[in-house]
């Protein structure tokens, strides 16, 4: 009886453990709720370093936890890669790296709820029963063996569903954000492919899934277990191939999402309140950034996730005029001459690096005397708020950068608008045209300013394929080539 | 009006001072044109009169569009001096290709097309021959007599005043082009006999308060005006009977009188122009203006309604009410003018002293510019009568626009044209006025849409209290326990999350990204296992999700790092 006491007096993790995981919560709490500002978020951040610090710390000085040199080697492994990835990444790569980053969670809650279903596989013949319970070796146990062997049978049934859907939610994330990874990195062909079947395919592995999980309640079968796996490894890729480029803003919130919510489930089946707190932190910050942009796009986050866009009720509304040329002399002529301008940055910008280029001309511009403005759709560029990190790396003042919301009233008294690398976010075809696919969305209205530049690679259309009646305006003119030569080229003719 | 600078008859002299080549020149184009009937190649000859109506300056060929019109194919033609007024010297035609003849006779008698600003006068008339097309302001509701002479001599008659409005015919709109001369020249006018700023101006000698502009009507010319008015400094309200120019008004920078009346009238059912208005709207319109009166420094008013006499809309009364030295420019004085005391072509000075000016030939006295304009309506009509550019007139009368300007044709007389197929301008809705509600009124709504918002709540409560009751009921208590916590979070979450300011949300998913990093606690707990695969499932967790950690929040500092204020 002495090896039990000995077992048992460790069950719940002590005071002081607990204590630091209250600690860490509460830092975790503060960092999220100091990104309200550019200033406190500085300050937020190490909130939320200090916060880790404590809990990993906390994690590994807690009684039972062993292979201490393991972890240690691991941390600093892991430490020294993960500083190297980000002290090289661009700016323009955050989205790949942010999916890159989702995609280790997912894993990580596979290999734990793995684990967790081999220490169950291994001591569940103990659970129970004091008599194979003295059987064991106390220095064999780890902290989490020493919790399962303390579970009632309900609990284990209840623990078995957790690890189940951890993995499950794991399994999606991972496989999801490393097709996300592909797309955004353009090493995957960024455009929506489906499988024969399409959707049913998805809605099949998932009610397979969910049969598994009977399965495997009533028998604890790995089999069972590892199916599950496969089938949402299935379902993840399957779902983020069929979402294109211009919804990843969602994608990306949604996997945000999702791997908050994985690590929740874990922290249900390992009996851990911050992993649970701090999953359901990173999974409501996901779904509310997921809902933010689908708001901005006027569609519903199922209609997103099915991908696609909505059927159209009749044909596209006819677009008369021709689509003006125009020359760096003709825009810098209208630029020297205009005293509020206004730059609608997109995609476009982040693909040709063209941030720096944009930043110079601002600063000249304002050096003059001039008015300069940025307007940011939400869902431009493919990541939440891409373009506010891209302007900010190129040294644009963040107080010049501005919402929808707030400058969208502002176009009528603007001079020039130069629009880069953007297409369906200024479409007026989504509130002049009912039958338009994008019809409803919120779009930057930049045709009600003097004059309109478009800087765009050449005549073909957005992602989404829709004409864009703003190009054949009366007081739009399109400045053909690449952003950044097109932008620097402008530059030596500010005077 | 200046005269001609020379006589009717002295051909040989004046006509030709260049000397012999000119001589040979028209004497081969008076040849040709003996037997050209019958050859194709003949270039359509085209030829502007002098205006004799007095005080007109304009002329309807300029020596640019006659080089444009000569680059279709066509030949042109003039009567000396015709340019003078608006100063343009027959060099400068002749510079120009264009052929100087001496007299009107001479010109009826050398061209197939006869272009001119003012409708022909009488003695004009009587020059035309059959087959001959006339292009020229007509107004042919008010011209009975005019059209049944044209059509008696066989004349095709256009009328410049008569081309629909619609986008394609814009450059041919003569109208439009001449009525924004008009409407700037007006408040010109009125500045001129104002005899005060436009502008309020606080200086150390005391403070100028800024006139205040009526332009009552939106068309060109009022909006012409408006811009004008506004670019000058004075505080300009415009009036119009049809709302939907309230947005045009309001982008020229001048403030829109409303009026509140039921049955607004949609402009675009009468081709973008006013329609006659109900007994009803005029009283209260009239109300209006006798209101806005005692405070105008200058009224401009423009107010025509096609086919009618002016609406008298600034009566005497409102004249009265008015400041001394205020400015009335009435530029629907032609049409009997849209003041009641307006005497066409006159200064009128009231007893209160309100100048009242009635000038008709506003655009004339921008002879130049409006005879620039007006002669590029007329040259891309002309090339809209030739579509084949080979001088060959095709008139096509099932198109719209030659359709409707056309008055006489083939000895009928083809006034008025039948509604154009095209519609002036895409009908506008109607907006909804949102409603003005009652205190009461809206009391009541806001207390339903509280009780709504109350009903979905406890709604949705009732349904999450009841679900988590029964997950309570079958649930060991030490589930239960996390479940509270993660409940908790979730809120925490959602309220924390809504103040993350939108141009931090990169950051906010590269820190989200950071944190989920805490899955390493449950590597950590599971890797002391004595079993070696979880012992490497758990290293090879703890190695990613430290990279995740480190690498999130080393990102996250380095984003934020950029942000900066200027």
């Amino acid at each position: 009886m002495h090896n039990l006491e000995q077992m048992f007096a460790h069950i719940g993790d002590p005071g002081i453990v607990i204590a630091a995981y209250i600690a860490a919560a509460v830092l975790f709490i503060l960092c999220l709720g100091g990104l309200s500002g550019q200033e406190s978020a500085k300050r937020a951040v190490w909130y939320g370093i200090a916060g880790m610090a404590l809990a990993v710390c906390a994690a590994i000085f807690t009684p039972g936890v062993g292979h201490h040199w393991l972890i240690v080697l691991m941390l600093i492994a892991g430490s020294v890669l993960g500083y190297l990835v980000a002290a090289r990444v661009q700016m323009t790569e955050m989205p790949q790296l942010v999916a890159a980053l989702h995609s280790f969670v997912g894993l990580a809650a596979v290999f734990i709820g793995f684990s967790t279903h081999i220490e169950l596989a291994r001591l569940g013949h103990a659970i129970g029963d004091p008599a194979a319970l003295l059987g064991l070796e106390p220095h064999e146990l780890s902290a989490f063996a020493v919790k399962l062997l303390a579970k009632s049978p309900a609990e284990i049934a209840i623990l078995k569903v957790e690890t189940f859907l951890g993995v499950f939610i794991g399994a999606v994330t991972f496989t999801g954000s490393v097709i996300a990874f592909g797309k955004l990195a353009g090493k995957v062909d960024g455009k929506a492919k489906k499988l024969p079947g399409g959707h049913a395919l998805n809605a099949g592995a998932a009610i397979i899934s969910l049969i598994l999980l009977i399965v495997y309640l009533n028998t604890g079968s790995f089999w069972a277990l590892f199916l599950m796996t496969l089938l949402a490894f299935f379902i993840g890729y399957h779902l983020i191939m069929g979402i294109g480029g211009a919804d990843m803003p969602v994608v990306v919130s949604m996997l945000n999402s999702y791997s908050g919510w994985a690590a929740a489930a874990i922290g249900f089946s390992l009996g851990n309140d911050l992993l649970i707190v701090t999953g359901a932190l990173v999974g409501s910050s996901g779904a509310i950034l997921s809902y933010i942009m689908c708001k901005a796009m006027n569609r519903s986050f199922i209609s997103v996730i099915l991908g696609g866009f909505g059927n159209t009720t009749g044909p596209a509304m006819e677009i008369e005029g021709e689509q003006i040329a125009i020359d760096a002399e003709g825009v810098a002529a209208a630029l020297n001459e205009a005293s509020s301008i206004i730059i609608v940055p997109g995609y476009g910008m982040a693909v040709a690096q063209a941030q720096g280029a944009v930043s110079e001309l601002t600063r000249k511009l304002r050096a003059r005397g001039k008015e300069v403005r940025f307007a940011i759709h939400p869902v431009a560029g493919r990541l939440p708020g891409h373009m506010n990190v891209l302007l900010a790396e190129a040294k644009v003042p963040y107080d010049i950068v501005l919402e929808m919301d707030e400058i969208n009233d502002d176009f009528p008294d603007t001079d020039v608008v130069i629009v880069i690398g953007s297409n369906d976010i200024v479409n007026p075809a989504a509130q002049e045209d009912p039958n338009s696919p994008i019809a409803g969305m919120p779009v930057l209205e930049v045709w009600k300013a003097r004059h309109v530049f478009v800087s765009k690679r050449g005549k073909g259309t957005g992602y989404s394929g829709i004409e864009n009646p703003l190009f054949y305006k009366e007081n739009t003119r399109m400045f053909y080539g690449d952003a950044k030569d097109s932008i620097n080229a402008l530059l030596p003719m500010i005077e | 009006m200046r005269g001609p600078p020379f006589q009717q008859d002295d051909f040989s002299v004046s006509v030709l001072p260049q000397g012999q080549q000119d001589y040979a020149v028209l004497a081969i184009l008076v040849r040709s044109y003996g037997h050209s009937s019958s050859q194709e190649e003949r270039p359509l000859r085209i030829g502007a009169l002098q205006e004799v109506y007095p005080g007109e300056q304009r002329v309807a060929l300029t020596p640019d569009s006659a080089r444009q019109l000569e680059k279709l194919g066509h030949a042109c033609f003039v009567v000396a001096g015709a340019g003078a007024a608006a100063g343009i010297s027959d060099d400068a035609y002749r510079a120009a290709g264009v052929t100087v003849v001496p007299d009107a006779a001479a010109l009826f008698s050398e061209v197939d097309v006869v272009v001119k600003v003012r409708p022909p006068a009488e003695g004009e008339v009587k020059l035309f021959r059959k087959g001959q097309t006339l292009i020229s302001f007509i107004y042919p509701a008010q011209s009975s007599e005019l059209l049944e002479e044209l059509k008696e001599r066989g004349v095709t008659t256009i009328a410049m005043d008569m081309v629909p409005r619609i986008s394609r015919a814009q450059k041919m709109d003569a109208l439009s082009s001449m009525a924004n001369i008009a409407g700037y020249r007006a408040v010109i006018e009125a500045g001129n006999n104002f005899g005060r700023f436009f502008t309020g101006q606080v200086t150390a000698a005391g403070k100028i308060p800024p006139a205040k502009v009526l332009v009552v009507g939106a068309g060109v010319a009022g909006l012409a005006a408006i811009g004008t008015s506004v670019s000058l400094g004075a505080i300009t309200y415009a009036f119009d009977v049809r709302p939907e120019v309230a947005e045009q008004i309001e982008s020229m920078g001048a403030e829109f009188v409303f009026l509140e009346f039921e049955e607004a009238q949609d402009g675009a059912a009468t081709g973008g122009y006013a329609a006659p208005s109900s007994p009803e709207f005029r009283e209260k319109q009239l109300a209006k203006f006798r209101e806005l009166a005692p405070d105008m420094d200058i009224v401009i008013t423009t107010a025509l309604i096609p086919g009618r006499p002016a609406p008298v809309l600034w009566t005497k009364d409102m004249v009265e009410a008015m400041k001394p030295g205020s400015v009335i420019v009435d530029l629907a004085a032609e049409r009997g003018g849209n003041c009641e005391l307006t005497r066409a072509d006159e200064r009128v000075v009231t007893d209160n002293g309100v100048v009242i000016i009635g000038y008709t030939d506003f655009p004339s006295r921008m002879a130049s510019q409006a005879s620039m304009l007006y002669a590029n309506n007329v040259r891309h009509f002309l090339s809209d009568l030739t579509p084949s550019k080979d001088g060959v007139i095709v008139h096509n009368m099932e198109d719209d626009v030659i359709r409707g300007a056309t008055v006489t044709h083939d000895g009928a007389i083809t006034f008025p044209p039948p509604p154009p197929k095209v519609q002036a301008i895409a009908s506008v809705k109607k907006q909804e006025k949102p409603k003005e509600l009652t205190p009461e009124e809206r009391r009541a709504q806001e207390a339903e849409a509280f009780r709504k918002a109350t009903g979905t709540q406890v709604g949705l409560l009732a349904i999450g209290t009841v679900l988590i009751l029964l997950v309570g009921a079958y649930a060991p208590p030490s589930f239960m326990s996390h479940f509270v916590v993660f409940m908790l979070a979730c809120f925490v979450g959602f309220q924390v999350i809504w103040n993350v300011s939108h141009s931090l949300h990169t950051p906010l998913m590269a820190v989200t990204n950071a944190v989920s990093g805490i899955i390493i606690l449950g590597a950590v707990a599971q890797i002391g296992s004595s079993s070696w695969i979880v012992a490497i499932l758990g290293a090879i967790s703890v190695l990613i999700a430290t990279i995740n950690i480190v690498g999130g929040f080393l990102v996250t500092r380095r984003m934020l790092a950029m942000f900066q204020k200027s």
